[in-house]
């Protein structure tokens, strides 16, 4: 499953513009992701008012197995972590494109956007994993 | 997944089950098919099915089997009546752990060992040389491991699931087989009817239940009747998380041939009485102490400490993780390792190095969990 409206990462994370005007962009993993991943327990998100740079560390996924980095598809301002992932990290597995969402961004420049890659991009990419 | 990797019969049933498969000592085997926290539940609440036919069967017998496996294990075979089972080491001479295995006495001089799947050929190896070196190889030393498959089926659910399958003969049900004792079942139904299986009332989850040795030919039908009567397949991930949480160890872990019994608190697995390979070294350990001691530990949060970890207390490492996973069961983080004896006391607090978040965590006692008894 993969949503047509991102733009994707070779890291398996997704971005999607929510506002043009605004710059806003909700960042997420995608079901390849979380598929690969299996039952995730726990995520170690940027805070609130922190700054991210695409391509860098922002934070820790972690399921029953293993721990994964999550890296930041765009440059910005994090607005707003997922506050339901405390409670709830399984929707991360349940919708990734949905209700899993992990940061909400105010980007730095759009143009970063245009390094990555699209959903058949993507698609291609994971088949040859 | 290698070309040289071996499959157990039961390959195309995991694949068909949705398995996600891992190389594993030797074997490609199913980490996990539903997923992990599901699996851990049925078996905890249910009955689960594990495919364990990557772990060893072999058996010893002969005129001095009894004497050789007095020898060669921490637990005395002598003592062990026939149609009892029991769990111990294998050690080296300095007292370090070849492998863990239940053993199970089928006659007087008649045992089946059941070795780790990556430990095999090290313990067969092991056994021949004294086989060789004190028996006169009078010891018959027979690894049957490709010719069957291993079952465990586990959970409050199990005995009854394995009660509907199997008859010991007579009338006599499964279930009158006590903890660590097994028997002969044969199959009630299906096409395998008729045939009989070896079956001890043994496990690895902390959960009541049943290890049955199948014949390769009818594993596929045995695979298929017990799932069929409820049993949900679980993988390696579950079976490794409910481990932990009943506090047993896993060799490569908890254990290892730089570890001992003692140093991993297998005290009650060791026998007073001596007279086998690496006893002297746990005898001093017992009397005079250890430096390390392997320890439970318990988080307050969900974010795992994993193997390798350092443990310190005020800023000083005293310690290291060998084993830790979040919980399902308990809804947190735990995890077991070894530090500084006189820091191993139960309430002890002490931190844990989380990839750089040092995390607080307190000694707890072993095991993490235990199933509820029932009447």
């Amino acid at each position: 499953m993969i949503s047509d409206d991102c733009k994707y990462t070779q890291e398996h994370e997704w971005v999607k513009v929510e506002s043009t005007e605004a710059n806003e962009v909700l960042v997420g993993i995608t079901d390849y992701a979380q598929d690969q991943l299996g039952d995730i327990v726990y995520l170690e998100l940027p805070q609130t008012g922190s700054v991210v740079k695409q391509l860098d560390k922002m934070g820790e996924i972690e399921s029953v197995k293993a721990v994964s980095d999550l890296f930041s598809p765009i440059s910005g301002n994090v607005i707003e972590s997922n506050p339901d992932l405390n409670d709830h990290p399984e929707l991360v597995n349940e919708d990734p494109f949905g209700k899993g969402w992990l940061i909400r961004v105010t980007m730095t420049s759009a143009n970063e956007l245009d390094g990555l890659m699209t959903a058949s991009e993507y698609q291609s990419y994971i088949e040859g994993l | 997944m290698t070309d040289s990797n071996k499959r157990t019969p039961l390959y195309d049933s995991h694949i068909s089950a949705g398995a996600r498969m891992v190389p594993f000592g030797g074997w490609d085997m199913p980490v996990q098919y539903s997923g992990i926290i599901s699996e851990v539940e049925s078996v905890r609440t249910k009955v689960g099915i594990f495919d364990v036919s990557h772990m060893g069967r072999v058996y010893i017998s002969g005129p001095s089997a009894t004497e050789f496996l007095d020898l060669m294990l921490t637990g005395s075979a002598s003592e062990l009546r026939i149609g009892r089972a029991r769990y111990c080491m294998i050690c080296n001479q300095d007292g370090g752990v070849i492998d863990d295995t239940i053993f199970y006495k089928l006659e007087e001089q008649n045992y089946l060992l059941i070795p780790n799947a990556g430990n095999r050929d090290a313990v067969v190896g092991w056994f021949n040389k004294w086989n060789d070196e004190k028996f006169g190889n009078a010891c018959n030393i027979s690894d049957t491991t490709l010719d069957t498959g291993l079952l465990a089926v586990q959970g409050p659910d199990a005995v009854s699931l394995i009660d509907e399958l199997f008859t010991l003969g007579d009338g006599v049900q499964p279930s009158s087989l006590r903890v660590f004792s097994f028997g002969e079942g044969t199959w009630k139904t299906g096409t395998s009817k008729g045939k009989s299986v070896f079956m001890g009332r043994t496990g690895y989850t902390g959960e009541d239940g049943f290890e049955v040795v199948v014949d390769k030919a009818m594993l596929t039908d045995a695979w298929d009747q017990l799932v069929n009567g409820g049993a949900v397949p679980a993988g390696l991930g579950a079976r490794d998380v409910l481990r932990l949480e009943a506090g047993l160890p896993l060799h490569g872990h908890e254990i290892d041939e730089d570890t001992t019994p003692i140093e991993a608190g297998l005290n009650r697995f060791v026998k007073q009485s001596g007279g086998f390979i690496g006893s002297e070294v746990l005898h001093n350990q017992i009397e005079q102490g250890i430096e390390k001691k392997l320890i439970g530990l318990q988080l307050m949060g969900r974010s795992a400490p994993r193997v390798g970890y350092s443990i310190s207390l005020e800023g000083e490492e005293i310690g290291h993780v060998t084993s830790g996973s979040y919980s399902p069961t308990l809804d947190k983080s735990i995890a077991m390792g070894y530090v500084l004896e006189r820091y191993s006391k139960i309430g002890q607090r002490l931190q844990i190095d989380i990839r750089g978040r040092m995390t607080d965590t307190e000694v707890v006692g072993l095991p993490f969990y235990s199933r509820p008894r029932r009447s």
